[in-house]
Formats: C-alpha cells, sequence, structure tokens
C-alpha cells in the first residue's frame, strides 16, 4: 500500500510542473491586456502603458517571466492580483473554504440519493420507479443550472418564504471566522440559531449543485448494478440461498461501487473547481465566481495561482480516489 | 493581531443589531465586490459604493446634483488666487478619525492627512506610493494630476494650498472625486511601523458618516454608525452591503425584504418591480452619453456632410425603446442636459432618411460600405451595443450604405478604437466624473485626446481653443457660454452621432426614506432612514 501511495505522488511532480506552463500561458492565450482594461474607456497614453507593463513585469519575455513566476510560487509566493492588489492566497484561501462547504453538502446530497436510487432502479429493472428515476436524472442533468436556480428561488424563497435566498448565513449573524465553513463556525460562536441559519442557506444550492452529480451517479450506480447483478457469481449466491439484502448489499455492490468511487471523485474535483454558475446565483462567496471576475479582468496572477490551486487540490482528490480504489479492490494495488 | 480585531468588531457589530429586528439597519443589495478599501488605486463604481461611507473628500457635491457647493465637505472654504494657479483650502476644524478595534486616533484631521492623501498618489519615493504589489494611481493619473499639481503647500495647521502649473477651473470639481479621498496620515504611520501597510487597503479609517466594521470577502460589508461625525449623523445605525451579483436574485431579495435597496435592475424585472406595491422606482437622468464616433481623419468620414447625412439616417425612438428599454433620452449634444452649460438651443438632427440619402449623394458618396464597431459588454450608457450596431446597420441600409458589424474583446477593442486610421465608426460612451462639461468636452474631443479617448480622432482648432479658454476662466457663467459656442461648432461638424443618455432606475423599498440618487451612479446611504 505504501508503495502504491508513493507512485502515485511521484507523479505529483511533474504534473505540477505541467501545469504551471498551463496556467501561466492560459491567461495570456486569450486576447485582452489587463493594463488596458484597467484604464477603461479614457485609454491610456503609451507612456503610461509602458510604465504599467514594466511595473506589472509584463515587458520581459515570457520565458523570463514564467521562471521568475515558477521561483517565487516554490517560495510559496503567488503573486498579487492586478485587480485586488491582495495576496493571490489570502483571496484563494479567504473564498476557498466556502466551495469546499457547499461542494461537500452537494456532494453528500448526491451520494445519499444517487446511490439508493441507482441500486433499485437496477434491481427493479424496468419498473416504473426504474424509467422515473432515469428520467428525472436525465432531466436533472440536461437541466440549465441557471433556470434551475432560479425557479427554485422563486418557489421555496420568494413564494412560500421556506428557504433563504442566497448568502451563506443570516445577516444577522455576525462572527468571527474561525474555520471558514459557516456550519462550524456557527456552532463554534454560540450565537442562538446560526447554525440553523447557515444550514438552511445551504439547501438550495446544496440542491442545485447536487443536481447534476446526482444524476450521473444514479445512472452509474445503475448501469454498474446491472452489469455485476448479471455475473456468475451474483448467479451462484443467489442459487446457494443467500437472502437478497446479503447478495445485493454485499456481493454486487462492493463491486458495482468501483465505477461509481471514480465517478464520485471526478464529480468532487469539478465542483471543488468552483461552481460557477451556482455560486452565481446564490451569491455564494466561492472560488468560482472569484475565477470568473479575474479572467474577465484578464488578472493574470489571480488566474494561474487559482487553476494551480485549483489543480493542486484536484490531485489530491484524485489520490484518495485511487488509494480507496485499492481499498476497494485489492487487485488494484497488487498490479500497481 | 487582526483576529483580535476581527472578534473585537464582530462582538461590537452583533451587540449593535442584538434585541431581534434589524429596524436601525439598512441592507443594500450590492451588484459586485469591491476591489480594496483604499480609493486611491481603483477605478471602478463598485468600490467607490463601498468607500463612500468610509471617507470624505475636502469638497462634497450637492446631493442629486453636479454642483459644488462650498461647507458640505471637509474643507469650510477655498480661496482662488487671481492668476488661477493656487487654491488655498481652509479645513474644518474639530474633524474626528474613526476609532475603531484597530486605531484610536490622537488628533483631529489636519492639513498633514491631506498633504499625505495627495502626495502618497505622486512621490515615487514615499514608501506608500506602492504600499501594496503592481499598486497604480489610475484616476489621479488619468484627471492629469501628476501635470497639473506643482506642490501642496501646508499654511497651518487647517489650511493647505495647491499650487497649480496652470490655470484649471475643473480643479474644485476634481476635488470632490473619490481619487481625492481625505485618509489618516497617523494610521498609515502606525501601519508603516507595524509593517502591515496592506492593512491600509482592508481595513480602512476616514472621517466619513459610517466606521468600517468588517468584509467578507465576496458576501458582506458592515459598516456603523460613525458617532462622532463632523457632519449630520447618519439615519441607520448599521449599514450592510450584502453582494448579490445576478440582477434577477436581486430583485427578488428586495421583493422578499431581504434587502432595502438595490442597483442596476434588470430592464425584464423592471415591471414586475413597479407592481410591488412595496417598492419605489427611483430614476436619475445618468450624467452619461453612449456615442458613434465616425473617424473624421478617414474619407468619406472627414466630410462633415457626410457625417450629417449619416446622424439624419439614424431612428433613435427606435433604438431608445428596444436598447434603452425606455430608460433614456435621445442624445443631441455631446453633454447630457442635466450639465450646466448644456445648450438647449440646438435642435437634433432630423430623422429624414429621404433627405440623408440625397445630401450623400450630393457628397458623392454612394455604395459605400462601412464597418460600425459594437462593444463586447454592456455599459450604462449603452445596454447591448449589438443590438444598437444592428438597428444602425438597418437604418443605414435604408440610405443606401451597407455596414458590417465588428467587435473586438474589450481591451482590444478600447486599444483599437483609439488608432487614428481605425476604420469605420465606433459604438461607445462616457460616464462623467466630476460633473464639470469639461471631462466631456477635453476629454472626448479635444485635439490632445486624438490617438486616445477622441475616438472621432477629431480635431477642430475653434472648438479646442473654446475649451481650453473655459478651463482658464473661473467664472462659471463665462465658462458656460464658451461651452456652448463649443457644442453649436459641435453640431455643424457632427463628429459623433450622439446616441442616448441613459435613465438610472434604482428599486427602494417603500418603508426606506431619503434616499437620494446620484449623477455620478455612485450610491451613498448617510441621508437614508428606515422606518
Amino acid at each position: 500500500m505504501f508503495r502504491f501511495l508513493l507512485s502515485r505522488l511521484a507523479l505529483i511532480v511533474p504534473t505540477f510542473f505541467g501545469i504551471t506552463v498551463i496556467a501561466f500561458l492560459f491567461p495570456r492565450l486569450l486576447k485582452g491586456d489587463p493594463v488596458l482594461l484597467l484604464s477603461g474607456e479614457r485609454g491610456v497614453s503609451p507612456e503610461r502603458y509602458a510604465m504599467l507593463n514594466e511595473q506589472f513585469g509584463f515587458d520581459r519575455p515570457l520565458i523570463v517571466q514564467y521562471f521568475d513566476y515558477v521561483w517565487h510560487l516554490l517560495g510559496g509566493d503567488f503573486g498579487t492580483s492586478i485587480a485586488t492588489k491582495s495576496p493571490v492566497l489570502h483571496d484563494f484561501f479567504a473564498l476557498f473554504p466556502a466551495t469546499v462547504e457547499l461542494s461537500l453538502f452537494a456532494v453528500t446530497f448526491a451520494v445519499i440519493i444517487g446511490i439508493p436510487a441507482g441500486i433499485i432502479a437496477a434491481v427493479k429493472r424496468g419498473s416504473l420507479f426504474d424509467q422515473g428515476a432515469m428520467g428525472i436524472a436525465l432531466a436533472g442533468y440536461s437541466m440549465p443550472i441557471f433556470w434551475w436556480g432560479l425557479l427554485l428561488i422563486v418557489i421555496f424563497s420568494t413564494t412560500l418564504g421556506w428557504t433563504p435566498i442566497d448568502g451563506r448565513i443570516g445577516l444577522r449573524y455576525f462572527f468571527d471566522s474561525v474555520t471558514g465553513f459557516m456550519t462550524i463556525d456557527a456552532l463554534i460562536s454560540g450565537q442562538r440559531g446560526a447554525f440553523s441559519s447557515a444550514v438552511s442557506h445551504l439547501i438550495l444550492p446544496t440542491i442545485v449543485l447536487g443536481t447534476i452529480p446526482l444524476a450521473v451517479i444514479a445512472r452509474q450506480t445503475r448501469s454498474a448494478m446491472l452489469e455485476v447483478l448479471s455475473e456468475d457469481y451474483i448467479r451462484t449466491a443467489r442459487a446457494k440461498g443467500l437472502p437478497p439484502r446479503r447478495v445485493i448489499g454485499v456481493h454486487a455492490l462492493r463491486n458495482a461501487l468501483i465505477p461509481v468511487v471514480t465517478t464520485i471523485g471526478l464529480q468532487t474535483g469539478l465542483l471543488l473547481a468552483g461552481a460557477i454558475l451556482t455560486e452565481h446565483i446564490f451569491s455564494w462567496p466561492g472560488i468560482g465566481k472569484w475565477m470568473l471576475d479575474s479572467l474577465s479582468q484578464r488578472d493574470y496572477p489571480a488566474v494561474q495561482g487559482g487553476l494551480i490551486l485549483i489543480a493542486l487540490v484536484v490531485m489530491v482528490v484524485n489520490i484518495i480516489v485511487d488509494v480507496l480504489y485499492g481499498l476497494i479492490n485489492p487487485a488494484i494495488r497488487y498490479r500497481s | 493581531m487582526r483576529k483580535t480585531v476581527a472578534l473585537f468588531a464582530a462582538t461590537a457589530f452583533a451587540t449593535l443589531i442584538s434585541g431581534g429586528a434589524l429596524a436601525q439597519t439598512l441592507v443594500y443589495c450590492s451588484e459586485g465586490s469591491p476591489e480594496g478599501f483604499d480609493p486611491g488605486p481603483f477605478t471602478a463604481g463598485t468600490t467607490f459604493d463601498a468607500t463612500r461611507p468610509v471617507y470624505d473628500r475636502l469638497v462634497h457635491f450637492e446631493p442629486g446634483t453636479t454642483s459644488v457647493v462650498p461647507g458640505l465637505g471637509l474643507a469650510e472654504s477655498w480661496d482662488v488666487s487671481d492668476d488661477g494657479l493656487t487654491y488655498t483650502f481652509h479645513i474644518k476644524p474639530g474633524v474626528k478619525f474613526h476609532t475603531t478595534g484597530y486605531f484610536t486616533p490622537t488628533r483631529d484631521l489636519n492639513a498633514d492627512d491631506v498633504i499625505f492623501s495627495f502626495t502618497r498618489q505622486s512621490d515615487q519615493s514615499s514608501p506608500w506610493y506602492q504600499y501594496s504589489p503592481g499598486i497604480s494611481w489610475e484616476y489621479y493619473n488619468a484627471m492629469s494630476m501628476p501635470d497639473l499639481i506643482a506642490s501642496i503647500e501646508r499654511v497651518d495647521d487647517l489650511t493647505v494650498a495647491f499650487h497649480l502649473t496652470r490655470p484649471e477651473a475643473p480643479f474644485i470639481a476634481n476635488m470632490g472625486m473619490d481619487f481625492a479621498s481625505i485618509v489618516s496620515k497617523e494610521y498609515a504611520d502606525q501601519l508603516q511601523a507595524a509593517g502591515n501597510m496592506v492593512q491600509f487597503n482592508q481595513m480602512p479609517i476616514g472621517t466619513g458618516p459610517f466606521e468600517f466594521v468588517a468584509y467578507q470577502q465576496d458576501a458582506t460589508i458592515r459598516y456603523a454608525r460613525f458617532d462622532d461625525y463632523w457632519g449630520t449623523p447618519a439615519g441607520v445605525e448599521n449599514l450592510i452591503f450584502s453582494i448579490t451579483v445576478d440582477a434577477s436574485v436581486r430583485a427578488q431579495k428586495l421583493i422578499a425584504g431581504e434587502c432595502d435597496i438595490m442597483p442596476y435592475p434588470n430592464p425584464a424585472d423592471i415591471a414586475m418591480l413597479a407592481a410591488n406595491p412595496n417598492i419605489v422606482l427611483e430614476q436619475q437622468e445618468g450624467l452619461n452619453v453612449g456615442f458613434l464616433a465616425y473617424n473624421t481623419q478617414q474619407a468619406p468620414f472627414d466630410n462633415p456632410q457626410v457625417r450629417t447625412a449619416l446622424n439624419m439616417a439614424i431612428n433613435k425612438p427606435a433604438i431608445l425603446e428596444a436598447v434603452y428599454q425606455g430608460f433614456g433620452q435621445a442624445a443631441i449634444n455631446p453633454i447630457p442636459p442635466t450639465m450646466w452649460s448644456y445648450n438647449t438651443n440646438i435642435q437634433d438632427w432630423e430623422y429624414n432618411p429621404t433627405a440623408a440619402r440625397a445630401m450623400l449623394e450630393a457628397a458623392g458618396v454612394t455604395n459605400l460600405t462601412m464597418n460600425v464597431w459594437a462593444m463586447p459588454v454592456s455599459r450604462p450608457y449603452n445596454p447591448n451595443a449589438r443590438r444598437m450596431a444592428e438597428l444602425i446597420q438597418a437604418d443605414f441600409a435604408a440610405v443606401g450604405v451597407t455596414v458590417n458589424i465588428v467587435s473586438y474583446e474589450w481591451g482590444e477593442y478600447l486599444a483599437r478604437s483609439q488608432e487614428v486610421t481605425r476604420d469605420g465608426a465606433v459604438l461607445l460612451g462616457w460616464n462623467g466624473d466630476n460633473g464639470d462639461p469639461d471631462n466631456f468636452l477635453a476629454v472626448l474631443l479635444g485635439c490632445d485626446a486624438v490617438g486616445g479617448a477622441n475616438r472621432a480622432q477629431w480635431c477642430n482648432a475653434e472648438f479646442d481653443a473654446l475649451v481650453q479658454q473655459a478651463k482658464t476662466v473661473a467664472d462659471q457663467d463665462e465658462r458656460a457660454a464658451l461651452y456652448m459656442q463649443a457644442q453649436e461648432i459641435f453640431h455643424a461638424e457632427a463628429p459623433w452621432a450622439p446616441i442616448a443618455h441613459s435613465v438610472a432606475v434604482m428599486p427602494v423599498r417603500s418603508n426606506v426614506q431619503g434616499y437620494v440618487m446620484n449623477p455620478f451612479a455612485i450610491h451613498e446611504f448617510a441621508t437614508v432612514t428606515v422606518q
């Protein structure tokens, strides 16, 4: 297991350097100049343009800029945002816990509903439940997030008044951020009603963000279960008179879970990369919105720093998935 | 240290708003996050909205107008020398800076603070000139302050003299702009000594009606009323900016009572908001202009007759309906009608495609094909440039002119449209900075701005002489007469087709009283009360 883990960790170093190249080049390949955007309609004189370019270091050859950037990266310096004038790391970590909290809730929501729905649909293949569940999954997968979010707000927040419209907690609650996770900080604060307010603010964004992963997980679980359920060893288990719950829950599900865990890992990685639309609709202060704003302003340090940090997070999630993979199926870690 | 300060602020604010209802709290659903809390290095209105509660300037505009009135700002009065080269400001005595968990002032506002507020933006040897990596003083530079201010003199504790390199009548209006906000030198010194200068942009100290409490990035900004404010105290105890980027969600929050005021409603939501009995739609004619700038240095647009003919081919009422959804008015002059010196004697070009076609033929222009540039972004002065370009395309087709619509990424659009050799006509616009006509006429149409903000590349010696002369005259009536003459020349020469001035709409809940819309599209809340 240790060697397996080591082999995965060894891959991080070249991957990291590959990512720095892509993250550095990507914003520069897009049309647009941060200095021109800074000056707006008024325009900028050639002298001031040259001065600002020099100040930001954009006048140097790309290769020099790149190695300078990587050198600073190795020292833990991700640069300073052109837009906010704050260190990129500061901005990222101020927002990242909000993204993680929402992603975890969304994935949990998707797993708790998606896996059982997929299992039942597979076991009762062709039934009304199967067709209904897969129909809903297809609809969920195809739903425009923007429309879905607004629809839920209009029904549950504005019309019924059951859920708050946006944000992470009611405006009357205000306390120091300790962990960055609003639910935990609300508990720590000890303010009456703060925790329930934080949870209620998570309901709609969780549903909206969790809808697509839920659909994907349900469909994946169903197809994996169908495949496993047709295997000889399942037939043997049934023939031996094992109770159906044990055949499905232990013998079938354990093998069917391998592709499902991969899917959950991929979905989690995607969600951690920032749920731009969900964050936008629910005014959720996460990194998706921050990345989008940085990109539209061609804020090179913020975009490249954000991309690298997100890539690092996704790599870590993938390693965790690989480890889980190995735990579920020992053959995988032995082969590696 | 920061943790302690934040905890202190949290406790203080929680105490302030405890007791159940947020009755003494005004919630403003802002459209975006501020870039920072130091108004000097930034140019975005969203940032100025967030810094206005905290800071004052030497001069303030009369609420709801573009007029500067002595005594409204930190300067009790000012004198201008006969040669127009020295402006002496007399600072109000006893003005307090905010006392917060992170700063306790030991003295009142004085001349040192005023001088520091400006020199930090110009003195490259000052550690504050680059107190955060990549910081730049865009507005200060854009308003030509480095060339204009020769020196700033401390006459006495409460008197500061600005010595200029040339007479500049708009200087007083410039002092009312956000880059000219007065910051605390004592606070800056304290942060410098602590090696924590970046905090200057994160936890502001000013003399304004509200003191800063906390900022949760991209979520909320909290302020509390400053009880020792030198002017009329703010009408509410707490002010919260609830950052809500989506306009439709802002509207839903306003309807649900989760916020009291929202800016920039979606045009599609306005009818719904107007029908709500708990919401009032405040309106204010914007200090802006959207225009189509011909390149007057390229044939056939170098001929005023051709430009006039094209102006006569544009159906402005149709554009106002389709692009501004009725919240705009046809532009006749290059400055908006709310601005002093607006020439009401000038009539708009008659919309007459038949006469326009005849004029083009008389000018020898037939089968003309031209580019019309459509901005890739939405701006208050032009919410949908693509649609506007399509309407102009149809209008010009009716007079025999074929239009190709072109567009570029915004930064590239701004850069390319400045080029003297650029083709065709460019859709663009302008939001006024300081309410002075010079801020439109010289910046957008002056000879110095050719190859820059003068997208028409139009240099008319007579027009330019009038605008330059108006800068040197102190008397406003005399200046107005010069600007009115300049507008007549503009109309005769038609370097642009002025299209529209947009009208800003601000939905406000009916229990909110005393909100005054600001023509500069900055949102201020000191006068607001919540019933």
